[in-house]
């Protein structure tokens, strides 16, 4: 397979400006017009653990990490000990020659298995178990490496700012790591500078030191190491609009966008970067700008009048599920966001708004379980879990979005389903987009729409007796729903079976009108919604093999896809994404011609497969699974597709890549 | 048009025992929102699921009854999205002081304006009677199999410890008295706390109505004498007076040592009340101004035509790139 792309990956200490430095090379190859997806693995640990991350950059559209490193920028030992031996031949290695004598014995964040793994290798070859030893080994792979004496560079653009402090210098030693890496790649100089200044707006002085530090990087590469790296980056011009996005703060976008005007949450990972976006941002611009001829608009502009999300932060995810279930009896759009723990509490509020039909949002934050499992790393281990959490039967809606576009629309979806269907939806966002950061061409904000379904804006004018029929029979089930609080008569709720008015009955007939009223809705919204919001289907008519997938695997599969049509082997892409209600007649008739068919899940059971074998009956060729906590690359999937396609794969195969 | 006590009747069916401490407290709340002559559709009434927590469909509200130990959170929901609305929370005291523990804690913390009433009646009643937290250690009522192994706690000073504002206990057979603790608490500004003397007659065969009223309690010229007592009657001053902090903790400390008068000499009345202390909707409308006057049930999000209100172009002019 050939690659038109380039891997660049940082790792350091947590809390070391490992972030801010993958930000900025991000942000400079971003807008020199190249498409990039970055990828962030982190331990559960805020200071002194091991983090790093990858950007992948290319002129062409990608939507994936791949497993081959071509080049690593480093400035402390462990990075090097850990990733050294992933830099494929050819590739590059960063590192300040200071290191050079460190020993892995001293790493004490190395886990011991890894360690003993590092020196039996390094032994066998004759090497230290020194950062000298394991660069010779990468060196003898063929990777090239590159001393740069960060130290002294940087005492040189401390010098020009009076900034003797060697422990403020070493702040810069990230950015000097990045630009070292564009040095060598030959990458327009005014570029990583001003994403230098970008990152660091706020504070001007800290940028102009920073700016300066990557010119001396710059100098020193350019003139130590002139053109010996044969890789080569150049901006690629486009007048394409782009943005660069991580997967929370887009949620949090599209929830402002949505009339999402109460949020609450309890603090856990990968979820809570989304609800700090929205306090961040809690008063919202209204439009009344040219954008909008609507005169209504206009006059809300005049007034100067703003609106707001109110963010609350509570005490457990049992109080924030039910919070937002009150905000949607109000009759306000509300919202929760969490991951596997927090939402196992959330089960028994779900159940009391399919109870009571009231519209509540849960965006579901997928990441590694059971239990606390692997809080800050990715699986796809809840989607069996948000279709079933509660007792009883209930109506509820469940969608999974596969990349940021998809998490853009669908967040605004999730609502427009939850008021129409009076029902709460869980909208499922892998940890995977959640902590990526990607280029995506500007939103079409012109294709959002807004739809309150059957909601009514007061008075009550048809009570008798000052009381209101909130759960009315209706044709579709669907009763007509003015929030708690509209003026003019009143109704109740309750987690008992209940009448039209809301009063508790146990009376069988009332009981039988009820179930069927809140179930018959799912059957609605399955009329209803249109096909594009519920699947994709990528790829020929026919072909070799029809993969079967949701979620965050998505981007992988689509880029091992363009890699397989290279060799020749036709693949072609179901992507479900309204898993609940399921479209299976689509489905159905989308897989009955196909050859082989073959599941993609980021974990253990196959959970999709197990769902479509429950609405299709149709069983799939084979699996392809992964749980090891790292999101399948596009390499994986190519890999595995290629050996089914050649018939010498298992039946089950498990994809364990990953540091 | 005066609210009137029958407008406030619902025609649901009341399934409560006989004699039920819980009809006094359905009273006594009818009677203070015909007083304060709310109109009955800007008003909710909010429960966990209990006995007590059947309330909400007695009265001729809004009413929610949630689920169990959840009555205060849902109660947040709708008070945060509207918060022009007068919300009154009920609930069993298994209900707010067991299973609803944390929401007790966090709620005193968020200082809402709103009234919490719980029904204190030291029992699980709708579960047949099992022991609930406000149960002495040792105590063993009717169906209980062997005495309580835990010890009870202190509703009141429970409240203290979390930061309710405005904190009274009132008795259930005493209505009008009862009722007026409610408009005082409703009327409050903060999150006020009412802890009610609620004899279940079914479960609880220790504290009584007879028990409360001074059963085998007398005074030297042998005359009964009822257990509980007013503060007011007594010049107890629970307010506070200024946002000193001087004035504050002497309030604070007062209330807690009246907090373990129980049992034979109970006071009822209003033990703390501090209206210095912001609300949690002032501390959200100091961090967005527009919330005071445009709170959520009040916003607009879209216009006729589906077209999203927000305007989030300079978000994304943020992230631009190219
Ligand atoms: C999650 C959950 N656990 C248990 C129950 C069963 N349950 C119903 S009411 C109740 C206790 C009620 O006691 P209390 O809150 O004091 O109200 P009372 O009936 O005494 O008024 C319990 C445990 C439930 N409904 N939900
Ligand atoms: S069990 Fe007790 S609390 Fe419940 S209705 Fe009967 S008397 Fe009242
Ligand atoms: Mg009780």
């Amino acid at each position: 397979m050939k690659r038109d792309d380039f891997l660049w990956m940082i790792g350091g200490v947590q809390g070391s400006g490992v972030d801010t430095s993958a930000n900025v090379f991000a942000k400079a190859a971003a807008s020199g017009g190249l498409h990039v997806f970055g990828k962030r693995e982190y331990y559960s640990n805020i200071k002194g653990e091991h983090s790093y991350f990858q950007v992948r950059v290319s002129k062409d559209l990608i939507r994936s990490h791949v497993d081959t490193v071509d080049m690593l920028a480093t400035f402390e030992e462990e990075t090097i000990f850990r990733h050294a031996l992933e830099v494929r031949s050819e590739g590059a290695i960063i590192y300040d020659p200071d290191q050079d004598p460190k020993r892995l014995e001293q790493i004490p964040t190395i886990e011991a298995n890894v360690r003993a793994t590092l020196s039996s290798e390094l032994s066998k070859s004759g090497l230290s178990s020194e950062v000298r030893g394991i660069l010779e080994l990468a060196r003898r792979r063929g990777v090239h490496v590159y001393p740069v004496p960060y130290n002294e560079l940087l005492k040189q653009v401390g010098a020009k700012f009076g900034e003797t402090s060697l422990s403020t210098l070493q702040r810069m030693l990230n950015v000097m790591a990045v630009a070292a890496s564009y040095a060598l790649l030959s990458y327009d100089e005014n570029l990583v500078k001003d994403a230098v200044r970008r990152q660091f707006k706020s504070k001007p002085k800290v940028a102009e030191m920073n700016v300066e530090a990557v010119g001396a990087a710059y100098d020193y590469v350019e003139q130590k190491f002139d053109g010996s790296f044969r890789y080569k980056l150049s901006p690629s011009k486009t007048d394409e609009v782009r943005l660069f996005v991580r997967g929370n703060s887009t949620v949090a976008m599209a929830k402002e966008l949505a009339g999402c005007r109460l949020q609450t949450y309890y603090p856990i990972t990968p979820a809570s970067d989304e609800s700090e976006y929205l306090e961040a941002h809690a008063e919202i611009e209204l439009d009344g700008s040219a954008a909008h001829e609507n005169p209504q608009a206009g006059e809300v502009a005049a007034m100067g009048a703003k609106g707001n999300i109110a963010v609350v932060q509570s005490e457990d995810e049992i109080a924030a599920v039910t919070m937002a279930i009150g905000g949607g009896l109000a009759g306000v759009r509300s919202s929760t966001s969490t991951s596997g723990p927090g939402f196992s509490l959330m089960a028994e509020g779900l159940g009391y708004a399919g109870m009571n039909e009231v519209p509540v949002v849960v965006t579901l934050y997928s990441r590694g379980g059971p239990s606390t499992g692997l809080p800050t790393r990715h699986e796809q281990g809840d989607l069996r879990f948000a279709l079933y959490a509660g007792h009883g039967d209930f109506p509820r809606l469940v969608l999974a979005s596969g990349d940021l576009e998809e998490v853009f629309y669908d967040t605004v979806r999730a609502f427009n389903y939850s008021e129409r269907y009076q029902t709460p939806v869980i909208h499922i966002v892998d940890k995977a987009l959640a902590n990526s950061d990607a280029t995506l061409p500007m939103l079409d904000l012109n294709r959002v729409k807004i739809d309150r379904g059957k909601l009514v804006k007061g008075p009550i004018t048809d009570g008798v007796n000052g009381e209101y029929k909130r759960f009315v029979h209706a044709p579709d089930g669907i009763s007509p729903r003015p929030p708690v609080g509209t003026k003019g008569a009143v109704y109740w709720h309750t987690g008992d079976e209940h009448d039209e008015l809301g009063h508790i009955t146990e009376d069988p007939t009332n009981r039988d009108q009820m179930m069927e009223k809140r179930m018959g809705k799912l059957e609605v919204a399955d009329r209803e919604i249109p096909m594009e919001e519920r699947l994709n289907f990528f790829g020929p008519e026919q072909a070799d093999i029809t993969v079967v997938s949701w979620g965050s695997t998505k981007g992988a599969i689509l880029d091992a896809m363009g890699w397989l049509k290279e060799d020749g082997i036709s693949v072609n892409f179901l992507q479900i994404r309204l898993i609940n209600p399921f479209p299976t007649e689509r489905v159905k008739s989308l897989l009955s011609g196909a050859k082989n068919v073959v599941g993609i899940e980021m974990n253990y059971t196959g959970q999709l497969i197990g769902v479509l074998r429950e609405q299709t009956c149709i069983p799939v060729d084979q699996l392809v699974v992964k749980y090891n906590g790292r999101p399948m690359s596009c390499e994986e999937i190519y890999d595995s597709l290629k050996s089914i396609h050649e018939g010498k794969a298992p039946k089950r195969i498990v994809l364990r890549h990953g540091a | 048009m005066a609210l009137k006590l029958s407008d406030l009747k619902t025609t649901a069916h009341n399934d409560w025992c006989p004699g039920c401490g819980d009809f006094g407290i359905l009273n006594a709340v009818q009677m203070a929102l015909a007083e304060m002559n709310v109109d009955p559709s800007s008003t909710v009434v909010v429960s966990g699921v209990g006995c007590s927590s059947k309330a909400p469909h007695f009265i001729k509200t809004y009413g929610v009854h949630t689920l169990h130990g959840r009555s205060l959170p849902f109660a947040t929901g709708i008070k945060l999205a509207n918060p022009n609305l007068e919300v009154i929370v009920e609930g069993g005291d298994g209900d707010g002081m067991g299973i609803g523990a944390g929401h007790f804690v966090g709620s005193g913390r968020r200082n809402i304006d709103m009234l919490y009433i719980i029904h204190d009646n030291g029992v699980y009643g709708l579960t047949k009677g099992q022991a609930s937290p406000t149960l002495g250690l040792g105590m063993k009522t009717k169906s209980l199999p062997s005495p309580n192994m835990n010890q009870g706690i202190n509703p009141l000073l429970l409240a203290i410890a979390c930061g309710y504002t405005w904190i009274a206990r009132g008795y259930s057979y005493d209505v009008r008295h009862l009722k007026d603790l409610i408009v005082k608490g409703a009327k409050h500004k903060g999150f006020a706390f009412l802890d009610v003397l609620q004899p279940c007659p079914t479960y609880n065969d220790i504290q009584t109505k007879e028990y409360w009223a001074g059963e085998g309690l007398v005074d030297s010229t042998g005359k009964q004498q009822p257990r509980t007592y007013k503060l007011e009657e007594t010049g107890y001053d629970p307010v506070v007076h200024s946002d000193d902090e001087a004035e504050m903790e002497k309030k604070v400390q007062q209330a807690v040592l009246k907090s373990f008068e129980f049992g034979d000499h109970t006071p009822i009345g209003v033990f703390y009340q501090n209206e210095f202390i912001p609300t949690y909707e002032e501390r959200i409308a100091h961090k967005s101004p527009s919330y005071k006057t445009n709170p959520p049930a009040a916003q607009q999000i879209a216009h006729e035509d589906g077209t999203p209100l927000a305007n989030i172009r300079k978000l994304l002019e943020e992230l631009r790139v190219t």
